[in-house]
């Protein structure tokens, strides 16, 4: 639980450092910020990222050790279960992940308003086509082979 | 009005750059050429979804000299980024965040990153 600094008077204002806080009772107790998403883009890049240590680990020594690239080996290996399943995983983790990175690079450089949100909407329609691939390549491979 | 005389403060250009900065630069770079390999990635799964004929195209890109200067860079941007991550993940916690510490790590990461991307391609080949 956060408890937040600052004398509570009983007609709901906040005393901090002596002076009372514009900032509404809800609004501390919520503790969603000036964007009103929190710690959530923090906390997701964390969660997607940890995943993707291991994800990313896994495949990269999948492709280390795949005894050839030829069509006939890429179908085999992807449609092993295990491998199916993992490739989703990453596929999926990687999207989310590369979204949130993508997005802090366009809102720290693009600074034109309409092009910033332009680039966020293309950044994020881009990550979802790209994951709507993977599975369905993924899928189609599985099922089909 | 005129104030091409007045001094101005040091801008990025006149420090000379603490590895600290290079490896926060760095796991950016690295972060957006991921985020076109993903693009690749998706290329290779979905290719292989459509065909043999498509597939021997993809390969064939993949196999040229860029195509595999592209793939040696992609993997060191992976290992880097990894290992970079992992330096993040500690920080989070409130640790090495000393100037000492945080000059050792930034060049344990590279040192790291170059080494995990050699052994890749040494068990790779």
């Amino acid at each position: 639980m956060v408890r937040h600094r600052g004398i509570y008077r009983a007609d709901g204002s906040i005393l901090v450092g002596g002076v009372m806080s514009l900032r509404s009772p809800l609004s501390r107790v919520l503790g969603l910020g000036t964007a009103k998403d929190g710690t959530s883009h923090w906390w997701g890049q964390r969660v997607s990222g940890m995943a993707l240590a291991v994800l990313g680990l896994w495949f990269a020594w999948s492709l280390a050790t795949l005894s050839g690239f030829s069509h006939p080996e890429a179908v085999a290996f992807i449609s092993q279960p295990v491998n199916a399943l993992l490739l989703l995983l990453l596929s999926l983790t990687m999207a989310w992940h590369s979204y949130l990175g993508v997005q802090v690079v366009i809102e720290d450089y693009v600074h034109s308003h309409g092009l910033r949100i332009a680039s966020l909407l293309l950044s994020r329609y881009a990550h979802v086509v790209l994951a709507a691939a993977a599975i369905f390549a993924i899928l189609k491979i599985g099922i089909g082979a | 009005m005129n104030n091409h005389d007045r001094p101005l403060s040091p801008h990025l250009s006149i420090y000379r750059w603490p590895i600290t900065m290079a490896t926060s630069i760095l796991h950016r770079a690295t972060g957006i050429a991921m985020a076109a390999g993903f693009i690749v990635l998706v290329g290779w799964l979905f290719d292989t979804a459509v065909g043999p004929d498509v597939y021997a195209k993809f390969l064939g890109a993949m196999s040229s000299t860029l195509g595999c200067v592209l793939l040696v860079g992609w993997s060191y941007a992976f290992f880097y980024h990894l290992s970079n991550g992992i330096r993040h993940l500690v920080w989070d916690t409130g640790r090495g965040l000393e100037k000492g510490q945080a000059t050792a790590s930034a060049w344990f990461v590279i040192v790291a990153s170059i080494v995990l991307t050699a052994a890749f391609w040494w068990v790779a080949s």
